[in-house]
């Protein structure tokens, strides 16, 4: 029991589960599951869904934060992929002799795979400006964040994009298996990922970057180059999130798409558990830190707090989880219950 | 000269010191007076730093007395020693850069404005007094300006002001030459002359033997924390100066040791030929054989870690060329370097070395893990296997190799960065200070080691401030001074031969 309560994904969990229990108490409906049109049904599964392409971030901003960096421009790449992909497929309903067929502007797996291509050209240009120009991370992304949302405009044409063919709907908002599609991805990447960091020594790599990055360059890592992949990753998680995100709402927003989720996603990386000073990481927490958020955004919500003080509620929950999993500030509580302070203790 | 009738201004006596059990400083003891320059000598781990630590109130000593102007004093802090009128410069300087030279000079106590300084901070009587101090310093510059917009030397003396801005009687200098060229040496030597006529006690700590004969009146050495002498310098020249530091007894039993060692001296393994960088070494050349130990003499900002860093390719050479077993190679990076079979054990362990906060485990494996490659990953079970091993070979003491490594001792975290390299099986060992800051027996093991894989056919290149190691290792010792080599001395060679060597054209 002890060991197990020094575990390091021990807070976020009991974090989680406590959001669950609130929810659960003030909405009875909550935990219910029930099979529906072919699939499951119910807010457990709803949050999931709408989890994905936060988890997706979280995953690459995980790795990025492991190298003592930070990636603030995936907000931008998802609305660039999500635009991009709008706009390469868009659609339109015809009806050839009395059939309906959905026709696209370019073939679905190619707007796919030029959407995830630029996201990656995205995450190799921040990697190339923090590993090789030697830009400090948070204003190396800084700049496609800003752009980004220009370049997302530019190919939106500055315009909202609805999305009319229906294949496409299936990756944002399909079923397989009676779960959403979009689990399976996050699921898939996130097996890809542990499988890299446990078959090969990339983890060991990223971390010693992160730690001591002189170091690691003297031990003979090739330290630059696993940060411009790191950042490349991150990219390329971003873009299935846009891809996720634009099926899911069936258009694509240049503007809005993606806004504010590199902060969500810093978050849901620290909720897990891993430090922004980079080094150690933990991808499981970073998984559960994200699900406390889109959890607590339901919980916002479904208990119907106002939307004007919506933000407020959010930001004392999140400020409560952050003590809660704070060591030293456990330890000044229980210094506190056990005994008066008489003087602080003797050096 | 006034020094001899000069009254004494501080005076410490009967200091004794000890951390961890360890004597660091065995009834030391140092007396200062009135207008003079006083260099205090010793080589590494004489116990300079801890006794100039104790008179800035850094440490408490456990035994002593320490008196100032002839009234008995115990500064508790460096604040309290500052109060008391005892300034330090340290060796690097620890300014901040990106104030103006006037800011750095007040910091913490910019003068105020208004009733109990209420009002704002007097901007215009800060600079006014900044530019007085520095006019002290013989030093007429634009003190509104950032520090960083001028030369070392220049923020080396924004530091000196700094210490005066209070009212100082004794200024301690920590090897304040390190950083500075010939010219800039001679500016600051003409500021203290200043400052002793001033009848300031002045401090001064150098490895450089000719800086001490330039500007010093008296000399005390330090051996292995005990006070060997208070000299004048007219009589303690730097033989005798260097005998004292280094102790004759010491320096034969050294001797006596590296003639036990066989010379072996196979086939070249790694060879620099006329190999420089502008600024950081003169070309030199050097051939490190399978089954040598090759031992760099020189003093501290000889050249020695700039030679290191290019043989290992965290430097790169604009002049010469290495040769890998006759082949030539060019390393760009370690990674270059760890591909060929080389192996650096950085000088500063802490920042070029241990991964702190990962296992001793990951941090053995991690130099052969980027050597074989991101793919080839060593499962669990051989990591264990592999650290397991070096944990038992070198004795390294560690709970288990779970351990963070920057939970270990410094010499146990030294024989894990051995390990390290040894993982990888190089052909070529360089060592930069890989005794430095552990303890004793420490050190031993790891000197008896690099024996041993000498002769197990390893090229080995031992680089040591303490020259008796050195001497005792080396199959050939390669001297340097001034980022130039000027010789190469065969095995057997004593200390005195290498401080020969180097003290050689020296004034």
């Amino acid at each position: 029991m002890n060991s197990l309560m020094k575990h390091r994904l021990v807070w976020p969990v009991v974090t989680l589960v406590l959001l669950l229990a609130i929810n659960a108490t003030f909405n009875p409906q909550f935990l219910n599951l029930s099979w529906r049109d072919g699939h499951l049904y119910g807010s457990l599964i709803d949050i999931l869904n709408r989890a994905a392409p936060l988890v997706l971030v979280s995953l690459g901003m995980t790795l990025v934060i492991a190298t003592r960096g930070i990636d603030i421009s995936v907000g931008a790449v998802v609305a660039i992929s999500a635009a991009l992909a709008a706009w390469m497929i868009g659609g339109t309903l015809v009806v050839n002799d009395g059939v309906a067929t959905h026709v696209s502007r370019f073939p679905m797996p190619v707007a796919i795979a030029a959407a995830l291509g630029v996201a990656l050209v995205c995450g190799l240009w921040n990697g190339f400006l923090v590993a090789k120009v030697g830009m400090q991370p948070i204003i190396a992304t800084l700049i496609l964040m800003v752009a980004g949302r220009g370049i997302a405009q530019l190919v939106t044409n500055g315009q909202i994009i609805t999305i009319y063919y229906a294949p496409y709907f299936f990756i944002g908002s399909g079923y397989l298996l009676g779960l959403p599609f979009s689990v399976f991805i996050v699921a898939a990447v996130y097996a890809l990922v542990s499988l890299a960091m446990s078959r090969t020594a990339l983890g060991l790599f990223i971390q010693s970057v992160g730690i001591n990055p002189a170091a690691a360059r003297v031990a003979g890592v090739k330290a630059r180059s696993i940060t411009v992949w790191v950042y490349a990753f991150c990219g390329v998680c971003a873009g299935v999130a846009g891809l996720l995100i634009s099926s899911n709402v069936k258009s694509a927003d240049g503007n809005n798409a993606g806004q504010l989720l590199e902060l969500d996603a810093i978050l849901a990386v620290t909720l897990g558990g891993t430090l922004l000073t980079g080094g150690r990481f933990s991808l499981a927490g970073s998984v559960i830190g994200a699900l406390i958020i889109q959890t607590l955004t339901y919980a916002i919500y479904s208990l119907g707090v106002p939307p004007e003080v919506n933000l407020v509620v959010k930001a004392a929950v999140v400020f409560a989880v952050m003590l809660l999993q704070s060591a030293e500030f456990r330890a000044s509580v229980r210094q506190l219950v056990q005994r008066p302070p008489v003087g602080g203790m003797s050096a | 000269m006034t020094t001899t009738t000069s009254p004494v201004l501080l005076e410490l006596s009967g200091i004794d010191k000890q951390f961890f059990g360890v004597p660091v400083l065995k009834q030391a003891g140092l007396c200062l007076r009135a207008g003079e320059v006083h260099a205090l000598m010793g080589q590494n781990g004489a116990g300079k730093s801890t006794l100039i630590k104790v008179l800035t109130g850094v440490y408490a000593a456990d035994a002593g007395a320490m008196t100032l102007a002839g009234q008995p004093v115990g500064p508790g802090s460096p604040e309290q020693a500052q109060a008391l009128g005892i300034s330090t410069v340290y060796q690097e300087v620890n300014l901040c850069p990106n104030l103006s030279v006037a800011e750095n000079i007040f910091a913490g106590r910019y003068p105020r404005l208004g009733a109990m300084g209420a009002w704002r901070i007097d901007w215009a009587g800060m600079n006014r007094r900044a530019r007085e101090l520095l006019g002290r310093l013989n030093l007429d510059i634009d003190v509104t300006r950032t520090l960083s917009s001028f030369p070392v030397a220049v923020q080396q003396m924004v530091a000196i002001a700094r210490a005066l801005s209070v009212e100082s009687r004794v200024l301690i200098l920590d090897e304040p030459t390190s950083s500075l060229d010939t010219g800039e040496v001679q500016q600051l030597f003409d500021v203290l002359r200043r400052l002793r006529e001033e009848g300031l006690a002045i401090l001064f700590v150098t490895h450089f033997l000719d800086q001490v004969y330039a500007i010093s009146d008296r000399i005390t050495v330090l051996r292995n924390g005990c006070l060997v002498g208070e000299y004048r310098v007219e009589d303690l020249g730097p033989k005798a100066l260097i005998s004292a530091m280094v102790g004759r007894e010491l320096a034969e039993a050294a001797s006596a040791d590296a003639g036990q060692v066989p010379a072996q001296g196979g086939e070249p393994v790694l060879e620099a030929r006329g190999l420089g960088q502008r600024g950081q070494l003169k070309p030199l050349d050097l051939t490190l054989r399978a089954g040598e130990v090759v031992g760099l003499g020189g003093l501290l900002g000889s050249g020695r870690t700039e030679l290191a860093r290019l043989l290992f390719g965290l430097a790169t050479p604009d002049a010469g060329e290495l040769r890998m077993r006759g082949k030539a190679v060019k390393l760009d990076s370690p990674a270059d370097a760890v591909a060929n079979g080389l192996a650096l054990c950085p000088e500063d362990r802490k920042t070029d070395g241990i991964v702190a906060e990962l296992s001793v485990r990951e941090n053995i494996v991690l130099a052969l893990q980027a050597r074989t490659g991101l793919k080839r990953c060593l499962s669990a079970g051989q990591e264990r296997a592999l650290a397991e091993k070096y944990v038992k070979a070198l004795g390294i003491k560690t709970a288990d190799v779970d351990t963070p490594i920057g939970l270990l001792s410094g010499g146990n975290q030294q024989k894990a960065l051995l390990a390290r390299w040894l993982a990888t099986g190089p052909s070529v060992l360089i060592l930069d200070e890989p005794t430095r800051g552990i303890d004793v027996a420490a050190k031993q093991e790891i000197m008896d080691e690099i024996l041993r894989l000498a002769q197990e056919g390893m090229a080995v290149l031992f680089i040591s401030s303490e020259m008796a190691e050195v001497v005792r290792v080396s199959h050939r010792i390669a001297v340097l001074r001034d980022r130039a080599k000027v010789g190469e001395l065969p095995a057997g060679s004593g200390e005195q031969a290498v401080y020969h060597l180097i003290a050689e054209e020296t004034p």
